[in-house]
């Protein structure tokens, strides 16, 4: 719940223009309350929220990291050094160095790219596909939504790192080929969730009145139901982009995601932690909290979102 | 009553001479950080036994009324002044036990929607036997005492709806259910806010009777709440009418209604069609302007901006309750001249009349529509031959279930008729789909549907609804669009401020208004209204029954006009189709239709709907409700509620054909209409004519 504000407005009903002829020009026959207002107010309410204000703090700290973290990290995130390999932290190398001596901190900074690079575009392409499958699906329902949902069903039985994994495997690993496999499989997901949205909305006059109006599939599907079921979009792939994150470090962890020595988080908790063992632990633990950070802060501003969008 | 002898009747001993007592109460909603005055200054008081009606259209206050008395308003709400004393306590003065003693023996409260109102996971039975649990009952003897309760309020199969989910029951049954809870701890005070509402006119009549008939086995109090204005006069002894969170006239409900004192009561009354009004007898009147927001009239009369009396003293002294007779108050300077309220809207109205020579615009021959429900056929739809003329308005007339909208959608092309069915669009057949229809075609034909919200898109902006409408059916784009976007909202007397607004911003009346101007963008021959007034105020449904009547005749559109309220049919009606369980059992003028002979099942119909005026009148009792139309009863379709039935059987074994019995006047009915006639007429004289 957030605080400060009461949802609860008393039951009262503007009037109407009651006597069309005769009623004064400056009445006020509309609610005094224009869609800008109502924008500002959940924007206000957002930004008064404290999980979002930590959540978009985290997140703006590794947006910065991925645009210019070569220029301000202490090190260069891919110089080898053999003399100083596996220092603990220190004043020097603040999360120290790992096996072959390169600065942890300057690898956690620096690895932030790609993932804040494939993670969005993956959930996007995702988003925009399961959309348009999901708002298929709830519009003309029948033996179209009988199949996709089918295939959904069984695409979904499966952990979605598995199936990435399997498809990452077939094609080689590729920035691109990461996009195409996390936003082919999230695009399932949010099909379904779109679907159950539309199917609220179908049976609504609006639609009648539209295929009144001779309007086109395409058009009932994108400009009457889109703008109405945007709400719970917006909270899936706010969802969705932690999700995304995360099976982009699992895969790199795997070895099928961003390969070394370009930093990575996953990839470098992959190779750091065998040295775990012998006490070397800052080498994986650093980029390990760098992914629960970002996953987390993500999370936080999702669940802010919908927060204000629910009410 | 061996009812309730459990419960302690102790505490009642000695009763005050009033059950409630409501003295100068004001409530406020704390908004935004700011007190908002929803009741300001509201007294009165209810006797023992007596029926007390508070009318008033929405946002007046009576639902908050409801809630302060019970002490169930919700959490930003207070009591900021006055008083609520019920049987000589003041229920703002208990500690959280006694107010739960006091809410579970001394007041009972009825709602809306009694689908709402029940658990939908737990079985009715184990509902009902909760109240008397509460008391203290054991719980097989409590299940015992629910089966008399139910079969107290007259639930044929008592056994049957315990063991039911609320889903399974009708709302009219479920409703009875929550009557008898509310009864059950025989309260001093039962609240009935808006019982009937969602229920059908049938089915409303006999809740209502119930109602009567327990308040006075019961010994009760009644607080009724309710828009309803007929439903109140039948109901009330008095009544107070409620106007932007004051009452602004209180007294005995038959003098209240006949002779109203204060200017809002004098328009309200003027905004129903009835005593047989008629579209060509005149508009109906209405109020101007608009409901203010709560704290915005400060000084002065609330209502004195939209009354035609009202002058400087009105804006600046705020009236007192003037005592305008023994027992009647009404909170105006003026009201000895609020019977002489000037219209807000004028009569004078020349409507053409349809012509009736023309070729239809819309033939319909066998149209029937069936549905596959799970391996069920259910016929909503059956043989309907009708023909509409143009710039005529065709009434549908029935309960719900009769298949009035399905017929609708079937004209349209939203639903695809039965093979064998025809629609004749000015003598072309047309596509049984929509999507197979013509760009002319469907110009041709559009609806206005009974709930706004449901028909406007809410992420568009007025302007974009309208304009899209015109694009696609007038075909017309750029400046010319623009230009007839301009006219469209001012014929529907709606301003050019409005357009950049989206429907949630818009009050009911508003966003019913830009449906119509949507449905109008086409000018199309044909028009569909789907109850569009039921979701709306009655001073707010009279501004858009003139619309319509006016609209219809400067555009010579047909209209097919589907209502449960018969006062609106008939006001704006030139034939009528009576449907039963998707058959046409009576079809004529509305003239005919309405003034008789009747089908036995018109007649019924008729005779549910409670007068304004409060004159008891005999009922035609329609008992039970209608059947599923997946099981439809042999013979006569109707004969299972029948109340004429023939002894002979023959209604039983063979239905009877839709004929023509008179020139124009069609039935489906055994009994020949003479017959009818003569029988209708000997239970007329057995009652007091009602004008």
């Amino acid at each position: 719940m957030t605080a400060g504000t009461d949802p609860r407005v008393p039951p009262v009903a503007a009037g109407d223009a009651g006597g069309a002829e005769g009623s004064p020009a400056g009445a006020a026959g509309a609610l005094d309350v224009s869609v800008k207002q109502v924008r500002r107010e959940q924007l206000h309410q957002l930004v008064r929220s404290k999980p979002f204000l930590v959540g978009a703090l985290i997140l703006l700290w590794w947006i910065v990291c991925a645009i210019f973290g070569t220029s301000f990290a202490p090190y260069s995130a891919t110089a080898a050094n053999i003399v100083s390999t596996q220092l603990a932290p220190s004043a020097a190398h603040w999360f120290g160095t790992n096996d072959v001596g390169e600065d942890v901190l300057s690898r956690v900074i620096v690895g932030a790219r790609d993932i804040l690079e494939i993670a969005p575009l993956a959930t996007l392409f995702g988003t925009v596909v399961g959309t348009t499958i999901g708002l298929a699906q709830g519009y003309l329902r029948g033996a179209f939504d009988m199949i996709v949902g089918r295939i959904v069903d069984a695409a979904l039985s499966l952990p979605t790192v598995i199936v990435a994994f399997l498809f990452v495997v077939a094609v080689g690993p590729s920035t691109f080929t990461l996009i195409m496999v996390i936003g082919f499989v999230f695009s399932l997901i949010i099909a379904r969730t779109v679907r159950t949205a539309v199917l609220g909305e179908r049976d609504l006059d609006y639609i009648a009145a539209a295929r009144l109006r001779g309007e086109s599939v395409l058009h009932v599907m994108f400009v009457e139901i889109l703008p109405n079921v945007l709400g719970p979009i917006i909270v899936e792939f706010t969802v969705r982009l932690g999700y995304a994150i995360f099976t982009i470090a699992t895969l790199s962890f795997l070895g099928f995601g961003v390969q070394l020595p370009t930093p990575d988080w996953g990839a470098d908790i992959a190779v750091n932690s065998n040295y775990l063992a012998a006490g070397y632990w800052w080498e994986t633990l650093f980029p390990a909290l760098a992914i629960a950070s970002l996953v987390i802060a993500i999370n936080l501003i999702g669940d802010s979102i919908e927060a204000v969008l629910v009410q | 009553m061996t009812l309730a002898t459990s419960f302690d009747q102790t505490a009642v001993v000695e009763q005050p001479p009033t059950t409630l007592e409501v003295n100068h109460l004001d409530v406020a909603y704390r908004v935004r950080g700011n007190d908002r005055l929803a009741l300001r200054d509201v007294s009165f008081s209810i006797g023992r036994q007596e029926s007390f009606g508070l009318v008033g259209e929405s946002g007046c206050g009576k639902s908050t009324t409801a809630l302060a008395i019970t002490q169930y308003l919700p959490r930003n709400g207070r009591l900021s002044g006055g008083s609520v004393i019920v049987n000589g306590q003041d229920p703002a003065k208990m500690d959280k036990a006694s107010l739960r003693r006091f809410r579970a023996r001394t007041i009972s409260m009825v709602y809306q929607e009694p689908g709402r109102a029940l658990n939908p996971s737990i079985r009715v039975g184990r509902q009902v036997a909760e109240v008397y649990e509460i008391a203290g009952t054991k719980r097989h003897e409590a299940l015992a005492r629910a089966e008399e309760l139910l079969r107290m309020v007259q639930i044929a199969d008592p056994g049957r709806v315990l063991h039911s989910y609320p889903h399974q029951l009708s709302g009219g049954m479920l409703q009875r259910v929550m009557i008898a809870m509310a009864l059950a701890s025989e309260p001093s005070l039962l609240i009935l806010d808006e019982p009937t509402t969602a229920l059908d006119a049938t089915v409303e009549a006999e809740v209502l009777d119930l109602v009567s008939s327990l308040r006075q086995r019961f010994q009760t109090s009644v607080l009724f709440i309710s828009h309803n204005l007929a439903v109140i006069a039948k109901m009330c002894d008095r009544v107070g009418v409620m106007y932007a969170g004051e009452l602004v006239e209180q007294g005995p409900a038959r003098e209240v209604f006949n002779n109203p004192r204060h200017p809002y009561t004098v328009g309200l009354l003027r905004c129903v069609p009835r005593g047989g009004q008629r579209k060509d007898h005149g508009r109906l009147d209405t109020i101007p302007g608009f409901l203010p927001g709560p704290g915005e009239v400060q000084v002065g009369c609330i209502f004195a901006r939209r009354c035609a009396l009202a002058d400087q003293r009105c804006l600046e002294e705020t009236p007192p309750m003037y005592e305008v007779a023994p027992g009647r108050t009404a909170r105006c300077h003026y009201h000895e001249r609020a019977p002489q309220l000037p219209r807000a809207t004028p009569e004078d109205v020349q409507l053409r009349r349809p012509g009736s020579a023309e070729q239809p615009v819309i033939r319909l021959r066998a149209v029937s529509k069936t549905f596959h429900v799970r391996g069920e056929h259910v016929r909503a739809v059956v043989g309907v031959d009708l023909d509409l003329k143009a710039g005529e308005t065709l009434g549908l007339v029935g309960e719900s279930g009769s298949g009035k909208t399905t017929l609708a959608r079937v004209l349209l092309g939203l639903s695809v008729p039965d093979a064998g069915s025809v629609i004749e669009l000015e003598g072309s057949p047309l596509a049984p789909e929509c999507t197979k229809r013509d760009r002319k075609q469907l110009q041709a034909m559009q609806i206005v549907f009974q709930n706004p919200d449901s028909a406007l898109n809410r992420r568009h902006s007025v302007r974009h609804i309208i304009t899209r409408a015109l694009n696609k059916l007038a075909g017309l784009s750029g400046q010319a669009c623009e230009q007839r976007l301009l006219e469209i909202v001012r014929s529907v007397r709606m301003e050019e401020r409005h357009l950049p607004l989206r429907p949630y911003q818009l009050s009911g009346g508003l966003k019913q208004r830009v449906a119509i101007a949507r449905a109008f963008a086409g000018a199309p021959r044909v028009l569909v209204c789907d109850e569009p007034t039921s979701a709306l105020d009655v001073s707010v449904q009279a501004a858009i029954l003139n619309l319509l009547a006016d609209l219809q005749s400067r555009e010579r559109v047909t209209y097919v006009f589907i209502s449960h309220d018969l006062g609106v049919v008939r006001y704006l009606s030139d034939s009528i189709a009576v449907l039963y369980l998707g058959r046409v059992m009576q079809y004529g003028s509305a003239e005919t239709v309405f003034s008789g002979p009747h089908h036995p099942y018109t007649e019924s119909l008729l005779s549910a709907v409670p007068s304004l005026d409060g004159t008891p009148r005999e009922r035609i009792r329609l008992t039970g409700e209608i059947p599923s139309a997946a099981r439809s009863p042999s013979g006569c379709v109707f004969h299972t509620r029948c109340p004429r039935r023939l002894a002979n059987g023959l209604c039983e074994s063979s239905e009877p054909a839709l004929v023509e019995v008179e020139p124009g006047h069609m039935m489906r009915c055994h009994i020949p209409i003479a017959e009818l006639r003569s029988m209708q007429a000997s239970d007329a004289a057995r009652q007091p004519k009602i004008s």
